[in-house]
């Protein structure tokens, strides 16, 4: 025991527990229980510690002890290519897939709530060793508050406005509103569809959402979101029976077609409304300085 | 150059208007055709497209 050995443990714990407070587990089932918690958790845990060594390591002025960190950034770089890897393996297996973007913006974010972990543990410690225990109780809960807002991105009800439409087909083609999706050939496909099909309309409010949902990538989140939270009337071996979304290429609106086994268009809405806006999907045409130029006339 | 998209069957009533690489399969009556593609589209995985009443194409995506 010495005069450190407090602020350490302190900063150990407010780390574990922000981390243990950033792994919800919610309707995308991600990580699954337990063995995908323990890793987790053990991993923050590291975190935790590494970000409480520092401040001791500079006040006992063994300054190469830092150096531990690039060890750190090395080892969390890890936890991005293992929810990466692990991920990428299952989504085949899915009904329907996940999509490289989705999993990407898992791993990354993966990643990223380790270094918060750090960042709490480091001032947990620095708070504690400079002034008394009850200013660093006060600084990792504010600490918690700030990761929470740099961990909560902007879901999709923010930067779009979702209509239900009914689908209809024309010929053999199937339409939500305006926007064509696909070719049906069969009679009984068609009854199936329309049986079990639902239709929605996604319209972008602004110029850079008409980019961000344009992306493959978030269309196919929408899709997956759609069918975890809803359930997914198809099969492996039904390629008919396959959600898709399709564009409108005049004003970039976008046509989703679902098959849901609970049929309910609130709870839909409500669904697309919270899938996730993920940050390789987001694009700013409008801080374009050419782009500025013409909308201003300057 | 990896194809990823293949006409796998035509199926058709009018067998005047097609010919090529594909297995055509011909039929008397509309209902036969759809029972030949929904069965063929059920045996390959592909997905029926109608080109027009009396042309089926199936198609591996």
């Amino acid at each position: 025991m010495n005069e450190y050995t407090y602020p350490i443990l302190f900063g150990i714990i407010t780390g574990t527990v922000l981390r243990m407070l950033m792994l919800r587990t919610d309707y995308r089932q991600y990580p699954t229980y337990l063995h995908g918690k323990i890793i987790h958790v053990s991993l923050g845990f590291i975190a935790a510690s590494l970000g409480a060594l520092i401040i001791p390591a500079i006040m006992e002025k063994d300054y190469t002890a830092v150096t531990i960190l690039t060890v750190a950034a090395t080892q969390f770089r890890e936890v991005r290519n293992m929810e990466r890897n692990t991920l990428s393996e299952v989504d085949d297996f899915e009904l329907v897939s996940r999509g490289k973007t989705y999993i990407e913006g898992i791993a990354i974010s993966f990643e990223s709530r380790n270094y918060l972990v750090i960042i709490t543990a480091f001032v947990g410690t620095l708070v504690y060793i400079l002034t008394n225990p009850i200013f660093a109780v006060i600084a990792a809960v504010i600490c918690y508050f700030i990761s929470k807002i740099l961990m909560s991105g902007s879901t999709l009800k923010d930067i779009v406005d979702i209509e239900y439409k009914e689908l209809h087909f024309e010929g053999a083609g199937l339409y939500v509103d305006n926007i064509y999706i696909m070719n049906i050939g069969l009679p009984e496909r068609h009854k199936e569809i329309q049986k079990y099909g639902m239709g929605f309309i996604i319209k972008p409010k602004d110029i850079n959402t008409i980019n961000t949902i344009a992306n493959l990538g978030q269309r196919q989140a929408i899709l997956h979101d759609i069918s975890v939270a809803l359930g997914v009337f198809r099969d492996s071996g039904t390629p008919a029976l396959t959600p898709l979304i399709k564009r409108d290429l005049d004003d970039g609106r976008l046509g989703v077609f679902v098959l849901p086994q609970i049929r309910d268009i609130e709870k839909a809405k409500e669904v697309i409304g919270a899938v996730p806006v993920l940050e390789s999907a987001i694009r700013m045409p409008s801080q374009s300085k050419s782009h500025n130029k013409e909308v201003h006339g300057k | 150059m990896i194809i990823e998209k293949a006409i796998l069957a035509v199926i058709t009533l009018n067998e005047s208007k097609i010919s090529g690489g594909a297995p055509i399969f011909i039929c008397e009556t509309k209902k036969e055709l759809e029972q030949v593609a929904a069965n063929i589209e059920a045996i390959t995985d592909g997905i029926v497209h109608a080109l027009s009443d009396e042309l089926y194409i199936v198609v591996k995506h």
